[in-house]
């Protein structure tokens, strides 16, 4: 320590303040332990998300395998004009807006309710359990959640088409055909798939509520409905308020698994099934069509960065603890 | 007692008791249909009581098990391997972010934090790993994309190391003279338990449950992974197939499979690790999602 001193001693003159640049380079060289730990992750940061990034100029290239791409030439706006002069664009912000939009409404309501009805209860190993069962469905692949569809729709054998027709007398259906019950049951996939983990967070939130809100309505003779509207809701309606928010804020954005691997991409279902997402894979991988896919990827990402801007000021207004910066 | 409240306890319970009949019955469906006969299927769908049970379709996959073990071992290698990565690159970047001293801290969580605002889209990334890094066909193409660090993760991360690491602990290292790794390896981590199990079990979970990057990357046979090789079996059952050990064989393997009941004996055989391990860690999971959501 003293040799510290004195070497600091010689390096700094008395009379000169020294730099706030060497301060900070003297700071670097005191951290540059921790600095160096950070650098796996700045690196992978770089190569899977920056990199990518500047790669949305191939939306604006007319891509030539023979040029690659740097050498081949701009096309301008062609690939969003292309984009945006097709049917498609409309048909998939459409879906993609809608079914969000849907989730959001039937995912907070249900995962309010149970929630709301979880917290009733008051044996913690009863609790537990349920817990434990609706979380499950959240915990496995989309795949699997394919799997569970497919044993339900099936034409040929699959439970609605064989057992329940038979019961309530209708005829069977080929579900894997028919475009227009697609948003019925994707709704319905998403919520099965998805209530479970939602109801936890807000679970949690309502754990979190002071007990002498409850203990001081029950001295007053509030009924456990006038405590769950008076109390539980009003005190975590900033979570849920946050929660809806950061969702609007990705409205433009679907889980690739749900559109793709649920309806087993089949092509009749496309309609009401066919995403951004999905669009995006598909005019890549099928088509080959890198740049209206890279420009319908940009129109996404540029809206979704609009939207998380606008969702974070207002969350900002509500709770400053729950916005994201 | 009025009425009232009499019978809410009971409808809570009704609520929550069919509640968890809708959770688990996909699944008991789906091991039934595996289990029943081929030809009480033909006859009367799939059913949750099946006229005649049979495990053929078990016995045709474990006499032809080489593309699933195959695809099995690809997914405990690449999920072994990727959590413990992603833990470790993880815990290196958001530890240092959790010291208020650090320099450049603001620089380096805005770099971090613009990836969950903005992206280059699927495109430009998918051709950064396959011409720049050259994934394609290679187990990395199923570790590295997307999946080895999560901004998210490394926020939850961080604030666990700022709440609940005392400065005074890593003033004391440095008092004794102990390097910031010293520190990190030996004061931190210990105090870390609770965080480190929760992000290893994110990690775990995605890993074993991908199939986009396999999807996207991965062309060969023998080394895709068994979440891909279900997708590939759901859509047409002679993927399974493809495999044995000669091609003249296919044919006659495949007029002989019990096609419905072994695609659902995939998908037990696919989810079984994960549901037989549940029970054990769903308690971690349910606090890492609880901690996640008092700060996000």
């Amino acid at each position: 320590m003293t040799e510290l001193a004195s070497s600091d001693a010689i390096t700094v003159t008395p009379t000169v303040a020294p730099s706030r640049m060497r301060i900070f380079r003297r700071k670097l060289k005191k951290y540059r332990a921790l600095l160096l730990m950070m650098i796996p992750g700045l690196i992978y940061l770089i190569v899977n998300n920056y990199i990518p990034m500047y790669g949305v100029i191939l939306a604006f290239k007319e891509l030539n395998y023979v040029d690659g791409i740097f050498g081949s030439p701009w096309a301008g706006l062609y690939n969003f004009k292309f984009l945006f002069n097709s049917p498609d664009a409309y048909l998939i912000t459409r879906n993609t807006v809608l079914y969000n939009g849907a989730f959001i409404i039937v995912n907070t309501s249900i995962a309010l309710l149970v929630a709301l009805l979880v917290n009733e209860i008051k044996d913690k190993v009863v609790t537990r359990f349920y817990q434990s069962t609706f979380l499950l469905p959240h915990i496995i692949s989309m795949v699997v959640v394919a799997y569970l569809v497919y044993s339900f729709l099936n034409a040929e054998s699959g439970f609605i088409n064989r057992t329940l027709a038979n019961w309530f007398g209708f005829d069977s259906i080929s579900w894997y055909n028919e475009a227009n019950y697609w948003p019925y049951i994707l709704v319905i996939v998403n919520m099965w798939k998805s209530v479970g983990y939602l109801a936890i967070i807000y679970f949690a939130a309502i754990i979190g509520i002071d007990k002498e809100y409850y203990e001081a309505a029950t001295i007053d003779g509030a009924s456990k409905w006038k405590q769950m509207t008076r109390i539980t809701l009003p005190l975590i309606a900033p979570m849920i308020i946050v929660m809806t928010l950061l969702s609007i804020s990705t409205i433009m954005r679907s889980d690739f698994g749900l559109f793709y691997q649920v309806p087993m991409n089949s092509g009749p279902l496309m309609p009401t099934t066919n995403t951004i997402d999905t669009f995006v894979y598909r005019a890549m991988i099928v088509r080959g069509d890198i740049g209206m896919s890279t420009a319908a990827g940009v129109y996404q990402s540029v809206v979704c960065f609009f939207l998380i801007l606008g969702a974070n000021f207002a969350v900002r207004r509500i709770s400053k603890d729950n916005a994201l910066f | 007692m009025p009425i009232a409240a009499r019978i809410r306890k009971p409808l809570i319970h009704l609520f929550f008791l069919l509640f968890s009949i809708a959770s688990l019955m996909p699944f008991v469906l789906v091991f039934m249909v595996s289990i029943t006969d081929e030809s009480s299927i033909l006859k009367n769908g799939y059913s949750f009581f099946p006229s005649k049970f049979n495990f053929a379709s078990y016995q045709f996959l474990f006499n032809d098990f080489g593309q699933i073990a195959r695809s099995y071992g690809v997914t405990i290698l690449v999920t072994l391997i990727g959590t413990v990565i992603s833990l470790f690159i993880t815990a290196l970047f958001a530890y240092p972010l959790s010291r208020k001293d650090l320099p450049l801290r603001r620089t380096m969580s805005f770099i971090l934090f613009f990836t969950m605002l903005f992206s280059g889209g699927m495109v430009p990334w998918y051709i950064t790993y396959v011409t720049m890094l050259g994934l394609k066909n290679s187990l990395f193409g199923m570790i590295i994309p997307n999946l080895l660090m999560s901004a998210f993760n490394v926020l939850l991360m961080r604030s666990f190391f700022a709440n609940t690491i005392p400065e005074s602990i890593v003033e004391s290292g440095t008092i004794d003279g102990a390097s910031e790794l010293t520190i990190f390896l030996k004061l931190v981590v210990p105090l870390s338990a609770p965080i480190m199990a929760t992000i290893a079990l994110f990690n775990l979970l995605a890993f074993w449950n991908d199939w986009y990057n396999c999807m996207l990357f991965i062309d060969k046979p023998e080394l895709i992974n068994i979440q891909y090789l279900m997708t590939k079996t759901l859509n047409n059952v002679q993927f399974l197939v493809m495999k044995a050990d000669t091609s003249s064989q296919a044919g006659e393997l495949l007029a002989k499979m019990p096609t419905e009941g072994v695609r659902m004996a995939l998908a037990i055989i696919g989810i079984a690790p994960l549901l037989i391990a549940y029970p054990f860690f769903q308690k971690y999971y349910i606090s890492g999602i609880t901690s996640g959501a008092v700060k996000g």
